[in-house]
């Protein structure tokens, strides 16, 4: 059963402040969520007084300084630092994005970090997202057909053909949409939220797919699909600027039409 | 002070193979292993899909033929022109023939490929990829628009997931299990919760990627740590051709992320200050298509001659404006981004500033084409070491020689992630009994984990990355003197010795980031010496070897494969092997070296 009460260390503490080097002109404070799982103690925030005549442009330039220079227990997941491997997503200034697009001068007064909400944190700004690789996993993501593919050639694809899958097979997984959700913070168990839903949309719109049925057939449920209340956060959340809420709706309209 | 064994408890596991890395080399490796019936765990360090294979952009490389007549013979003629006739030739003509079913099955398993109007895979033009045998570029790489990486590392973790293979996700190896008869396995954390577990199996394959964080800047990855080649020169093994490191040209000034050769396969070109397009001067034939290698040092010439651009005069302009707008949000919708995001500028509109990057690394554990580790011994240059492989960046095949077409990284993953998968169904047999393996098996991982965990020297790990950052930037850069190597060599080896000076803070075993940036950190160092080591001893000009002391390629001396072991005193040994001068079958002949002009 999802949690409806508030989960324990959820109340979050003031933390420490630490200071930039003295010299420093154009400090910017950096407020970021710490969670220590082997302390036991609540979630606290920590002030980073970070020096901004020595730090690059995006909000990942920022944490990472913070790892370097200031404080190495800082704990996050970054990799490509060009939004394209979906490892850094946080919440930054109230809204899931990419630290590493995110550029601190868009931030409004102290830049604000926090994990990823309504998962559960493993520690600082990790989230666990064990629940929603699974849900991945549970969609069968992978080219299915009966065809033989040609044993010496590409399945072909129209331009136009091929032009269904924009907008779709370019999610990068880093599911700041789910997790900006309201319907899958509530029923994350079993809505599968937009990103999963969107990877779905990519399959049932793939003219080499041949499963175009049974694809649709598992997300007709009252909950995998049926749980998106068309709130829209998940699009105008996506650092990627893709539109969930539209996939969703296209496969809505798709179980309707087969109904005929 | 010895650690404690006891505060480290293991849990056993046992495989067929056991694959470290879920990169493009990885997930290709592992599921064909599936594929064969061996039982096969994957370890990465991150989830598969965050791989760096993801931000591979411009195309994978393959003569389909699907833009105008094309021959893999002629990509196999490229290749080895490329390399700078230090590719090994049986394997560049394997790869170069296994490309065209390799590419055809990457489109069977789902990879979103741009079409053509008749709904072909879409082909682009991109640096040194000719028609026959080098008259004027041919359309071979295999797009996705500009995000091909990122299509084709999806498709093959979604192929894994359909053949259930077995994934240890954010699992950090930290170094193999030897014996005397070879590789038996790896020692792995489980990053979340701090539990070690021990991999018992007949193959261990790495796929572990690159190591362009050696340097300061590059196009790669946080994660890109050389840690296969770290694991293997601790564990008395040959790297090898360490010195030949990949500048992109065009690298985004100041942020360093890339843009794919791909934007001048479309038609982009490179201006100096006096918007001149010089490449014209450098390579009249193939102009800003030249090889990578080409294009860099004419860059770098450039600025060096006082014709940069900008207040400093230290970048070149590359111009995609003529392209349209229209052209450039269907083929190249992600570079647009990335230039509006990281350099300010609306491409549809004016030039990128752009300067040659660290980008790829030629080097790595050497293997033969089947992906079977060698370890070289006197008279025997081609000696297999028994239970290891590599694929992907991390090995040295050698397919990319000196200098590694645009297009042939994401092919070597595929080509030779699935001959390790066929290797392996030769001579692993599925269900095989281990032996036991010795009793300290897990002693050097261990050892060295406690060690960093509770160490508490007066250096971070941030401090002693960036002193070896820039040491490699300034001292084994595009252009290489016999003064700045040896400065740099020394300086490597100093900061070598700063290892032991090293402090980890957080003390933690969940999530410790800190504690993993240290290993990583330990598994660069060989990585960087041997490649400044390398650099030093070749006295010739080769491909990414620019040596202005010795301008020339040397045939007669240097035809030959450095290998550099790097001891635990971080003391580098070379030697050398010979490049294979012979192609796999006769269907081919061996292509003789001679002046490289494009
Ligand atoms: C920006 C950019 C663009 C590029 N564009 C192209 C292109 O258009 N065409 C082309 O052919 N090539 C391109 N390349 C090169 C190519 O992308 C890479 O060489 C290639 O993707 C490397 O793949 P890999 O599978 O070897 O390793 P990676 O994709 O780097 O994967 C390494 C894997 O190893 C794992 N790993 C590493 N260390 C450990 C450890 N200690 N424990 C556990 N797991 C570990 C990681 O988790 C990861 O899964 C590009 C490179 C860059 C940087
Ligand atoms: S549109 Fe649907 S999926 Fe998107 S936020 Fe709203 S409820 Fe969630
Ligand atoms: S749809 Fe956008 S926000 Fe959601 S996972 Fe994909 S890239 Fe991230
Ligand atoms: S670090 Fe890869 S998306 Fe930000």
């Amino acid at each position: 059963m999802v949690e409806l009460s508030l989960p324990k260390n959820s109340q979050i503490k003031p933390g420490k402040t630490h200071k930039a080097a003295p010299g420093a002109k154009n400090i910017r404070n950096f407020k970021v969520y710490r969670y220590d799982p082997d302390t036991g103690e609540n979630p606290r925030v920590d002030t980073y007084e970070v020096d901004m005549d020595a730090c690059g442009p995006m909000v990942l330039d920022g944490l990472l300084k913070i790892k370097d220079e200031m404080d190495q227990t800082l704990t996050l997941r970054r990799s490509c630092r060009e939004g394209i491997c979906g490892s850094c997503a946080m919440n930054i200034d109230g809204r899931n994005t990419l630290a590493c697009l995110k550029p601190i001068e868009e931030c409004s007064g102290d830049v604000k970090v926090y994990p990823l909400p309504h998962m559960p944190v493993i520690k600082d700004l990790v989230p666990d997202l064990t629940q929603v690789y699974a849900q991945y996993e549970s969609i069968e993501p992978w080219m299915k057909a009966d065809t033989p593919a040609p044993p010496n050639g590409e399945r072909m694809q129209s331009p136009e053909e091929r032009a269904k899958l924009d907008g779709l097979w370019e999610c990068i997984l880093c599911f700041c949409c789910s997790t900006s959700c309201p319907s899958y913070w509530w029923n994350g168990d079993r809505y599968l939220g937009p990103a999963i839903l969107l990877q779905a949309a990519r399959w049932i719109n793939d003219s080499r797919d041949e499963a175009t049925g049974e694809r649709l057939d598992n997300l007709e449920d009252p909950f995998r699909l049926y749980r998106c209340h068309t709130i829209m956060n998940c699009t105008q959340t996506c650092p990627k600027g893709l539109n969930p809420a539209k996939a969703i709706a296209d496969i809505k309209m798709k179980m309707v039409e087969r109904q005929g | 002070m010895p650690y404690n064994p006891s505060a480290y408890p293991i849990i056993d596991h046992d495989y067929d193979v056991v694959v470290v890395g879920a990169g493009g080399a990885g997930l290709r490796a592992t599921f064909g292993m599936v594929q064969n019936g061996l039982k096969t765990a994957c370890i990465t360090k991150v989830f598969p899909t965050r791989s760096h294979t993801v931000a591979a952009q411009g195309g994978v490389g393959a003569a389909l033929g699907n833009m105008a007549e094309d021959n893999w013979v002629w990509h196999m003629y490229d290749t080895v022109k490329g390399s700078d006739w230090l590719g090994d030739q049986d394997a560049i003509e394997y790869m170069c023939r296994e490309a065209i079913p390799a590419v055809r099955e990457l489109e069977h398993y789902g990879v979103p490929f741009s079409r053509t109007p008749e709904g072909k895979i879409y082909q682009r033009p991109f640096g040194g990829h000719m028609r026959n045998f080098g008259e004027a570029p041919v359309q071979r790489a295999c797009a996705a628009a500009d995000r091909t990486g990122h299509a084709i590392l999806h498709t093959l973790y979604q192929q894994s997931l359909k053949y259930r293979a077995e994934f240890f996700v954010e699992y950090f190896a930290i170094d193999l299990i030897m014996d005397e008869t070879g590789c038996r396995g790896v020692i792995a954390l489980d990053m979340a919760t701090g539990q070690l577990h021990r991999f018992r199996a007949h193959q261990t394959v790495l796929a572990t990627g690159g190591y362009g964080r050696a340097y300061f800047s590059c196009t790669s990855a946080h994660t890109c740590t050389g840690d296969g080649s770290g694991m293997v020169a601790r564990a008395g093994l040959p790297l090898q051709d360490m010195e030949f490191v990949q500048f992109h040209p065009t690298g985004v000034y100041g942020a360093g992320v890339l843009i794919t050769e791909g934007a001048r396969g479309e038609g982009g070109y490179l201006t100096n200050s006096a918007g001149e397009r010089f490449m014209e001067r450098y390579a009249p034939t193939a102009k800003d298509l030249a090889s990578r290698d080409v294009v860099s040092r004419s860059m770098t010439m450039e600025i060096r001659e006082g014709r940069g651009v900008g207040p400093e005069g230290d970048h070149i302009m590359l111009h995609l404006e003529h392209l349209g707008a229209d052209v450039l949000w269907e083929r190249l919708p992600g570079i647009t981004e990335t230039a509006k995001i990281f350099a300010g500028v609306d491409a549809t509109k004016e030039p990128i500033p752009v300067l040659p990057t660290v980008h790829y690394n030629m080097g790595g554990v050497p293997t033969n084409y089947m992906g079977e580790v060698i370890n070289p011994k006197s008279g025997k240059p081609d000696d297999v070491l028994p239970g290891l492989m590599a694929v992907g960046e991390a090995a040295c095949v050698s397919v990319h020689g000196a200098n590694r077409l645009g297009t042939n990284s994401l092919l070597d993953l595929v080509v030779f992630g699935r001959a390790a998968a066929l290797r392996c169904k030769d001579i692993v047999k599925a269900g095989a009994t281990h032996k036991p393996l010795p009793k300290n098996s897990a002693e050097m991982s261990l050892s060295r984990l406690d060690r960093l965990r509770y160490s508490k020297g007066p250096l971070t790990t941030a401090q002693i990355r960036k002193s070896m950052q820039r040491t490699m930037q300034n001292d084994a850069a595009v252009f290489r003197t016999a003064k700045t190597l040896k400065e740099g060599l020394d300086k490597m080896g100093e900061i070598a010795q700063t290892l032991k000076d090293i402090s980890v803070t957080d003390r933690s075993l969940v999530f410790n980031t800190d504690l993993i940036e240290a290993l990583e950190l330990e598994n660069l160092v060989p990585c960087a010496l041997s490649t400044i080591a390398g650099a030093e001893a070749r006295h010739e000009s080769r491909g990414a070897q620019a040596h202005e002391d010795y301008p020339n390629r040397d045939d007669a001396n240097w035809m030959k494969h450095t290998l550099a072991w790097v001891d635990d005193n971080y003391a580098v040994k070379l030697d050398y092997r010979p490049v294979h001068t012979y192609t796999l079958t006769d269907e081919v002949q061996y292509i003789a070296p001679k002046a490289r002009v494009y």
